[in-house]
């Protein structure tokens, strides 16, 4: 079972963003894979050990991402193709799609393709079941427990939805994006980490996938940012003194009496 | 380019998700700003008088789809007879809420529609004619705005941020049935499982109670729950408690879990790691109770107890229980 994987590199969820002149400040800022990807990573490892085949790697985005990228190698996955083209940045998730669909057209030979459910930079959760629909192939989002028969080349797959889960069938290749706890992602190990500098490691341009310069990155953008700001100051700070029972009991008259939520 | 902004009303089961409400809510304001009118669709099947409720709630005009095929949802099957309405009605806006139905619907319409997608909006305005959407990034560390080029603009609305409009009782609107494109989706949803009895999703709850480190293990979510029950809350939880297997991701609150807008959040032992306060810094209240004065969570709750969770929370809910009973 060949699968391939979409991996972005995102600021560590523990980052404090700084926005500032209407953009996100940059410096300071540690980079790691996207969480979700990890769990879509992990993931076609674990297809793989059952079932054979490899495991592609595809990432847009800029030079300074190679590290990350190598971090999947390390864990397992056995080639890359980075999409490292300054023409692919800036892009939306319809030209970010729509440069990853090129690309992996251009693979072809796969029988999953696994995302994340959403990048923690973005958070737009568009691009996975983009690449579906430019892909003409099924999807399946927010994927916390997954089943594949390899003989009848079909899935099932449990997604979440608002108190419960969504049980989906459909038959591969198709599109799955990653859910936290479908998986615990492996830590990559020593051995790992040395073969990944040797796995192959593809770096394509738009030429390389057929497309051109207008059509992807900012250019090919149908999101335009105006504006980027720090959400409003929230005014809290203040503690309710006295024991627990006094204590309880003045929050509850307060809830009620002053912020009316009660 | 029409001047009409057309809303995907999501029901389950016969009921329509609040978010609808919400939708036409917004939708009435920004068609009045393009000088045109607000419009629903609905799919499903045995609907009902569910035309009546959108019409009551200001819709000028309401789709219906009623076929079996539609009574639960496919990303296909929603995506290709929403795609045939909207080449047919031209909307300027099309929005959908952003449930785990409408983020799994809207970005494969807009890709099939060769648009853009603003995703989990929690501000929507006219500017220059044209739609201008304010959306959380990093989880709320910073907000983005931005406008779409190409039509229809799409915009999913995140649940619980709008006011619902007053519904008009009595008020019609023209009920137009429409056809289910023809075609199979290739997924399908063979089964739904539904979470524990009368548990209350973090997404959509009003109310949420909230427990972290400090509740220090599975059983320590007592009286987390017990108190969410009289309130009807929801039952949240941080990362920490989340990865020490003490609680199912579902509740995760945060950045790697549910973005929140309740009107009450209750954070029982969370200390307020950046990443959670992320995902619900955004609720009108918050209450936290923590036995570490210099917990961060503090300088953004509206009301903070310092002290031990399992002393305060029973007090808390005695007297909520009080109140209620009043």
């Amino acid at each position: 079972m060949n699968s391939i994987v979409c991996l972005k590199e995102v600021p560590d969820t523990e980052t404090r963003i700084e926005v500032r002149d209407g953009k996100i400040v940059e410096e300071g800022i540690q980079y790691v894979v996207n969480p979700y990807d990890e769990f879509a990573l992990e993931e076609a490892l674990k297809w793989q050990e059952q079932a054979g085949g490899k495991v592609t790697l595809v990432s847009l985005g800029p030079e300074r991402a190679r590290e990350s990228i190598l971090k999947g190698l390390a864990m397992g996955a056995d080639e890359v193709y980075q999409l490292a083209d300054d023409a692919f940045l800036g892009g939306d998730s319809f030209a970010t799609a729509k440069a990853l669909a090129a690309a992996i057209r251009k693979l072809g030979d796969y029988d999953a393709i696994f995302c994340g459910r959403q990048a923690v930079d973005d958070d737009s959760a568009a691009v996975g079941i983009m690449l579906a629909e430019m892909l003409d192939l099924p999807h399946v989002s927010v994927v916390s427990r997954l089943d594949i028969d390899t003989e009848t080349r079909t899935a099932r797959a449990e997604r979440d939805i608002e108190g419960g889960k969504e049980v989906v069938e459909l038959p591969l290749p198709a599109v799955i994006t990653a859910q936290k706890g479908l998986n615990e992602p492996r830590y990559p190990s020593f051995r790992g980490i040395r073969q990944a500098r040797t796995k192959p490691f593809a770096v394509w341009n738009v030429a390389d996938v057929d497309l051109d310069s207008q059509e992807v990155g900012a250019a090919g953008a149908k999101v335009e940012v105006v504006e980027i700001t720090p959400p409003p100051e929230r005014l809290g700070g203040r503690i309710i003194p006295g024991e627990p029972a006094e204590a309880a009991k003045e929050v509850v008259r307060l809830l009620r009496e002053e912020a009316k939520v009660i | 380019m029409g001047n009409k902004v057309l809303i995907v009303a999501e029901q389950r089961d016969g009921v329509l998700k609040k978010v609808a409400f919400e939708m036409l809510g917004v939708g009435a304001e920004l068609a009045a700003a393009l000088g045109g009118g607000v419009e629903a669709v609905v799919l499903g099947t045995d609907l009902g008088s569910l035309p009546d409720s959108l019409a009551e709630a200001g819709a000028t005009k309401v789709y219906v789809a009623d076929d079996p095929a539609l009574a639960t949802y496919s990303s296909e099957g929603y995506t290709q007879t929403l795609a045939a309405l909207c080449e047919r009605v031209e909307p300027a806006i099309l929005l959908i809420g952003a449930t785990a139905m409408g983020r799994d619907l809207a970005p494969r319409l807009a890709a099939r529609l060769g648009v853009g997608l603003a995703s989990d909006c929690t501000a929507l305005q006219i500017d220059g004619e044209r739609l201008l959407a304010t959306r959380p990034i990093f989880a709320g560390k910073a907000l983005a705005k931005v406008k779409l080029n190409g039509d229809p603009q799409i915009a999913t609305l995140r649940p619980n941020v709008l006011a619902a409009p007053e519904p008009v009782t009595g008020k019609t609107a023209e009920v137009e049935a429409i056809a289910k494109a023809a075609g199979e989706s290739r997924a399908k949803v063979v089964q739904i499982l539904g979470a524990g009895e009368g548990e209350i999703d973090v997404a959509e709850a009003d109310i949420i109670v909230s427990g972290g480190r400090g509740v220090g293990g599975p059983e320590g979510f007592a009286p987390v729950r017990s108190l969410a029950k009289t309130l009807r809350a929801a039952v949240g939880a941080s990362r920490a408690a989340v990865d020490a297997g003490w609680i199912e991701h579902a509740h995760q609150v945060g950045q790697t879990g549910k973005t929140v807008t309740p009107n009450l959040y209750i954070a029982c032992g969370i200390s307020g790691a950046i990443q959670h306060l992320a995902g619900m810094k955004t609720s009108k209240v918050i209450v936290a109770v923590n036995k570490d004065p210099e917990a961060p969570i503090f300088k953004l709750a509206n009301y903070g107890i310092v002290g031990d969770l399992f002393e305060v929370v029973p007090q808390l809910e005695k007297e909520f229980k009080t109140l209620l009973s009043e």
